[in-house]
């Protein structure tokens, strides 16, 4: 896990959803969040997070912005107006958010710390014993498929009803 | 030198998520345009998303893959799986909600003719 | 509208090319047991196999190849593939999917969890690539619809 790796990968990735964010023209957004999909899932890799990285890159930088796409083909209303900077809502609600986690920021356990509370308790049982316990070397795949099986059960059936709510959206009947 | 730099990194991957956040949220509330509260929700997601992969990355510590034969060995030499379990639903779920925000963006511009937050509200009345 | 591709090299190599992609998904979801990937990872890159199709031939060959209502009774073959094999164990005397008390002829043990882990992927597989199938294919359709 490099040092500057990681900085890279950061600094780059914050530009590019600035950029995606105050693009005039709605096309270059999609496009540029595409590339910040992926040199995110370029940092997860970098963190260790193969799975993660895998599935961003397919899920993220792939089919999310064919959709965005898609779903811009036919619209004739792609230029659109600059950030507007009178939404002090906005702002406001930014601005307390971003306090209120930097000022939790000291709090958090130190990053890559082997013995911090997230890497006690039961992630040491689910490396040390899982290849003996679910038989797969991927402990992912077996924390996913037999320690979480219910949380995999329910998040495919989320895709489903997400793929029927849009098939029932835009069925035929026009205007 | 390097371990302050790689301290400095470690901790910046948090603060950058947290900068992620907040950029997200304004995106979301700001914009009038649909289309880009969609891409704010968007990177809202994906620094969640890097918030808890930040908390099971592991200096000098490997890829969460045991070798099939031999032993194991510590814990301590392989990343946190759980958070990339945890993870893998949220990106799979990141896209199903925005398959479905995508449908009610193109249901509404069919009807309306625009993405724009105050024209839609205009032409609704 | 989606009409394709104008150039014959771009039709003839995603002909060529769609085999494999499709080979590679298949790959990733039975090797996700050891290596990185899963049942997600490989139903995302089985789906792109038909966006690319979409997008290099046509919508028409799109729907040929993936008409609607077959594509939603995949995703909910998938989905019922799951919660299937969850019921299979509850019938096999354990819990909703335990999977070391499935009825099928395979040793106890580590090997009948990693049976019953690759059957359930194999129902992620299926749930995954057919819903992003059919979100792709209702979108392009409405795009169509909009531009006639």
């Amino acid at each position: 896990m490099s040092a500057v790796l990681l900085a890279l990968c950061l600094a780059i990735a914050l530009l590019l959803a600035v950029a995606a964010l105050a693009a005039g023209n709605l096309l270059s957004a999609v496009i540029v969040l595409g590339a910040y999909s992926l040199v995110l899932s370029l940092l997860w890799a970098a963190m260790g997070a193969v799975d993660v990285a895998f599935t961003e890159a397919t899920v993220g930088a792939g089919i999310s912005t064919v959709l965005l796409l898609v779903a811009l083909l036919h619209t004739s209303a792609r230029r659109v107006a600059p950030v507007p900077v009178a939404r002090w809502l906005g702002v406001a609600a930014a601005a307390l958010l971003a306090a209120v986690l930097f000022w939790a920021a000291p709090d958090l356990p130190r990053f890559g710390d082997p013995a911090s509370a997230p890497n006690r308790h039961v992630s040491p049982r689910y490396l040390e014993a899982g290849l003996a316990e679910t038989g797969a070397p991927n402990i992912v795949t077996g924390v996913l498929g037999d320690y979480r099986g219910y949380d995999t059960l329910i998040e495919t059936v989320v895709i489903f009803t997400a793929a029927l709510g849009c098939w029932m959206l835009l069925s035929r009947r026009p205007g | 030198m390097s371990l302050d730099l790689s301290v400095l990194a470690g901790e910046a991957v948090y603060l950058v998520a947290f900068g992620l956040l907040a950029l997200g949220i304004f995106a979301l509330i700001a914009h009038g345009n649909l289309m880009k509260k969609v891409i704010g929700l968007t990177i809202f997601q994906t620094a969640v998303i890097l918030f808890f992969v930040a908390t099971s990355a592991k200096w000098q510590a490997t890829l969460p893959i045991v070798p099939e034969a031999g032993a194991a060995g510590p814990a301590a030499g392989y990343m946190n799986p759980l958070p990339h379990a945890l993870m893998l639903t949220a990106i799979v779920v990141m896209v199903a909600t925005l398959g479905v925000a995508l449908a009610l963006l193109v249901r509404l511009h069919r009807r309306y003719g625009s993405f724009e937050e105050d024209d839609l509200l205009d032409r609704v009345e | 509208m989606i009409g394709g591709h104008d150039s014959v090299i771009v039709q003839t190599a995603v002909r060529l090319l769609l085999p494999w992609i499709r080979i590679f998904g298949l790959y990733v979801l039975f090797h996700g047991h050891s290596s990185p990937g899963g049942g997600f990872q490989g139903g995302v890159i089985f789906a792109a196999s038909y966006i690319v199709l979409g997008l290099a031939l046509g919508r028409r060959e799109l729907e040929r190849c993936a008409p609607e209502r077959a594509t939603l009774q995949w995703a909910a073959v998938g989905a019922l593939v799951f919660f299937g094999v969850g019921v299979a164990a509850l019938v096999g005397g354990g819990a909703l999917l335990d999977y070391g008390s499935l009825p099928l002829p395979v040793p106890e043990g580590p090997a009948l969890r990693a049976f019953g882990v690759l059957l359930i992927e194999i129902g992620v597989f299926l749930a995954v690539a057919a819903s992003l199938t059919l979100i792709f294919v209702r979108l392009a359709k409405v795009a169509e619809e909009e531009s006639a």
